[in-house]
């Protein structure tokens, strides 16, 4: 479903990735890890269309569509969901309202009905039950004040209800406390099926003891310099980065 | 792909969606002021002498003089002798007797800008009285309310029907000579509203006045004058706009709010007058003169106002704290786009003991807009234990628009308690990039995050407006950034 050629992306004329490809099929889950810096993150926000990179060649198709030509809005509602790494604030946006403004954006784009009111909320409790979320949690602002595992909570939330054909996360391991890493896991786990793709970026193998890859991809400098099965992943926690060619110092 | 600086140069895709004219047969009074015309003026509205010679008195102060040059605001001369200082539609017999006489096309004109006035209407819980240029066409629900006591109508009917209460309240707040526009405007003013809520009544529907200009070359000059005797409570809401026009016109209204013992009374206003194009060619002059005065002991008065159009707005809607524990608030969202320049603000005028008042402004400027906030707190040297809280916050968007803020206060009791604060702040491309990979269009994701920018202000408009107030802000920025 998402097939990445040769791809090379700069940031104000400095080169971050340098030629990366990567072919996801439906159902799978592909692990990306890397030391800092090496242009995970990069390449999450390549993909969903942030501003402010420059993709100097390569191509990305997605579902059969040249993926680098659409507006950031339309990817997402062709159901391509990124979990941030540091969601952002919408202070006064009651999280509730954004949520149900996001799911109904992308079922009118796919020529689906509005969801009313009940039939949201209904689908909404049972996620948020899921993912062991407290009501008060609908009437306050987008991330207005949430602690670090609530904001990730409440992007697996948003995950769950926009239902996403790829799903990105990136770093979602980051700032969370095993109890949270684990609730925020089963949110994950319980969203894989045989359609759904999968990139998990994370620096750690912790994450991924629980959210189980089919493949792993090691980043070192704007480059794939590994891949392998999850087994990979344990082998880099074992011996760190630095006994994979390619990388200087881990 | 779009970057956000090639949607925020879109600007001129912005449409107003209030800019039609009424083809409607009106009388409108040669251009020019003197005398004479304000003679004219009073002999059409049949007026009292003593009305006319406060009038004059009024004209005859005036000329003394000069325009105020103290805000921050470019303002191309007035050229007082063009404006035509009285236009009405026509009517065969006088005023019309009742909603059923009232001439379909301005019944037609209202429906349209969304303003039934219909009394089994949709908005069944509020009156309204519509003032088409110089005159009230209609009010509805007049004897409904007059049942309970409370008095609703046009200014000039009240002069007729109670010009007791009209001599002792007016300009008891805002004297004629107070301001240049004031001064004006006590000249000329050819009609608005009357509100009295006797004794111990809480008024029981919504009031609202709906103002449009409609001809061209014309002022419009109203006066509104609401009186809530003690222990009496009303809300009221007061909705404006205009047509399309070449030309800049004035609307220099005078808004006075009497509040006695124990009384309260909340005033809204959402204000979508023609703000001019993208070049700032055409547009309204929102001039106007807003004061409470809280005379009694406990009473309160709140001032909210959401204000997206006008080429130029200057209006400090203002409290007089003088009845001991009387507070006075103000929430006030500026919105300006365009070249569109507002110099908006309030001030708070601490006397009674234990007074308190609290202001939270939020500026929005896109386009070429300048937002000025402009503030006095005063606590006067009697006024033991006053507090205040300001908050004022700015929201900018794009790199040709302006925010300022001009806070003034003025303490002269130790006891007193004051609080200002202040923010300024962009939308970041993080929030619109975040809102946008959750599929929500550029458009949506900005007219979101400003009515979450303004929530604190829209959460105290009445729940009927507060909805249309959501609509208007996303309107007014429509395709100003991305």
């Amino acid at each position: 479903m998402l097939q990445v050629k040769d791809l090379k992306v700069s940031i104000d004329g400095k080169e971050i990735l340098k030629g990366i490809s990567l072919d996801v099929k439906p159902g799978e889950v592909h692990a990306i890890m890397g030391p800092n810096g090496s242009g995970k993150s990069t390449l999450s926000h390549v993909l969903t269309g942030r501003e402010g990179y420059d993709v100097t060649s390569g191509s990305v198709s997605y579902l059969g569509k040249d993926l680098l030509d659409m507006e950031p809005e339309e990817r997402a509602r062709e159901g391509i969901f990124l979990a941030f790494q540091y969601p952002v604030e919408i202070p006064g946006v009651n999280n509730m309202y954004f949520l149900k403004a996001a799911v109904n954006a992308r079922r009118v784009h796919q020529g689906m009905e509005e969801l009313d009111a009940l039939d949201f909320m209904d689908s909404l409790k049972e996620k948020m039950a899921l993912l062991k979320m407290d009501d008060s949690f609908l009437k306050r602002g987008v991330n207005e004040g949430f602690s670090g595992g609530e904001k990730k909570r409440n992007e697996i939330l948003q995950m769950a209800m926009l239902e996403p054909k790829l799903a990105l996360l990136d770093e979602t391991d980051s700032g969370l406390d095993i109890d949270a890493l684990q609730i925020c896991s089963d949110g994950v786990n319980s969203l894989r099926n045989k359609e759904r793709g999968f990139v998990v970026i994370t620096h750690y193998q912790r994450l991924l003891d629980y959210i189980v890859p089919d493949f792993v991809h090691v980043l070192a400098d704007g480059r794939i310099v590994k891949s392998g099965g999850k087994d990979l992943a344990l082998e880099l926690e074992e011996k760190g980065y630095g006994w994979i060619e390619g990388i200087d110092a881990a | 792909m779009v970057s956000s600086t090639d949607h925020l140069d879109s600007l001129v895709t912005q449409e107003y969606k209030h800019g039609f004219v009424t083809d409607i047969e009106s009388e409108i009074i040669p251009p020019g002021l003197s005398e004479d015309v304000i003679r004219l003026i009073s002999a059409k509205k049949d007026e009292p002498q003593w009305m006319l010679e406060w009038r004059l008195n009024s004209y005859r102060h005036w000329l003394t003089m000069k325009e105020p040059n103290w805000a921050k605001l470019e303002i191309e001369p007035i050229d007082y002798q063009s404006i035509s200082y009285y236009a009405a539609p026509k009517n065969p017999d006088d005023a019309p007797k009742s909603l059923d006489e009232v001439d379909p096309k301005l019944l037609e004109t209202y429906e349209k800008l969304g303003i039934p006035l219909e009394e089994r209407a949709a908005l069944a819980g509020v009156a309204v009285d519509a003032v088409f240029d110089s005159v009230s066409v209609a009010t509805t629900f007049k004897d409904k309310l007059y049942d309970v006591g409370v008095i609703f109508c046009s200014f000039s009917d009240a002069l007729k029907e109670h010009p007791e209460l009209v001599k002792e309240y007016l300009g008891t707040v805002v004297p004629t000579g107070d301001n240049f526009f004031a001064a004006l405007n006590a000249a000329v003013f050819s009609d608005g509203s009357f509100v009295y809520i006797p004794k111990g009544v809480r008024c029981p529907m919504e009031l609202s006045t709906y103002f449009r200009i409609n001809a061209s070359n014309t002022g419009q000059f109203e006066r509104t004058l609401i009186i809530a005797d003690e222990d009496a409570y009303v809300s009221y809401l007061e909705g404006c706009t205009a047509p399309m026009r070449d030309e800049n016109q004035l609307h220099a209204a005078v808004v006075e709010l009497i509040v006695q013992k124990g009384a309260s009374i909340k005033y809204s206003t959402v204000q979508n007058w023609y703000p001019g194009d993208e070049n700032g060619v055409g547009g309204i002059y929102n001039f106007v003169t807003k004061r409470a005065e809280c005379r009694g002991d406990n009473s309160k008065v709140s001032w909210t106002q959401v204000e997206t159009g006008s080429a130029i707005t200057w209006k400090y809607p203002s409290c007089v704290l003088k009845g001991d524990n009387s507070s006075g608030e103000f929430y006030s969202v500026a919105l300006t786009n365009l070249k569109q320049q507002a110099d908006t603000g309030t001030k708070m005028i601490h006397i009674g003991k234990n007074t308190s008042s609290n202001i939270v402004s939020k500026g929005i400027s896109a386009g070429r807009g300048q937002n000025a906030y402009r503030g006095l707190v005063k606590i006067t040297k009697g006024a033991e234990g006053a507090r205040n809280y300001t908050q004022c916050d700015s929201l900018l968007m794009g790199d040709k628009c302006g925010a300022h803020t001009f806070p003034y206060i003025e303490v002269l009791n130790p006891t007193a308690q004051v609080e200002h604060e202040a923010t300024t702040s962009k939308i970041s491309e993080d929030q619109m990039y975040y809102c946008r990979q959750r599929g929500l269009s550029a458009e949506d994701a900005v007219s979101m995050i400003v009515n979450g920018f303004c929530k604190e202000v829209l959460k105290e408009l009445p729940m009927e407006f507060a909805v249309e107030a959501q609509k208007l802000l996303g309107l007014s920025l429509e395709g100003s950034v991305g």
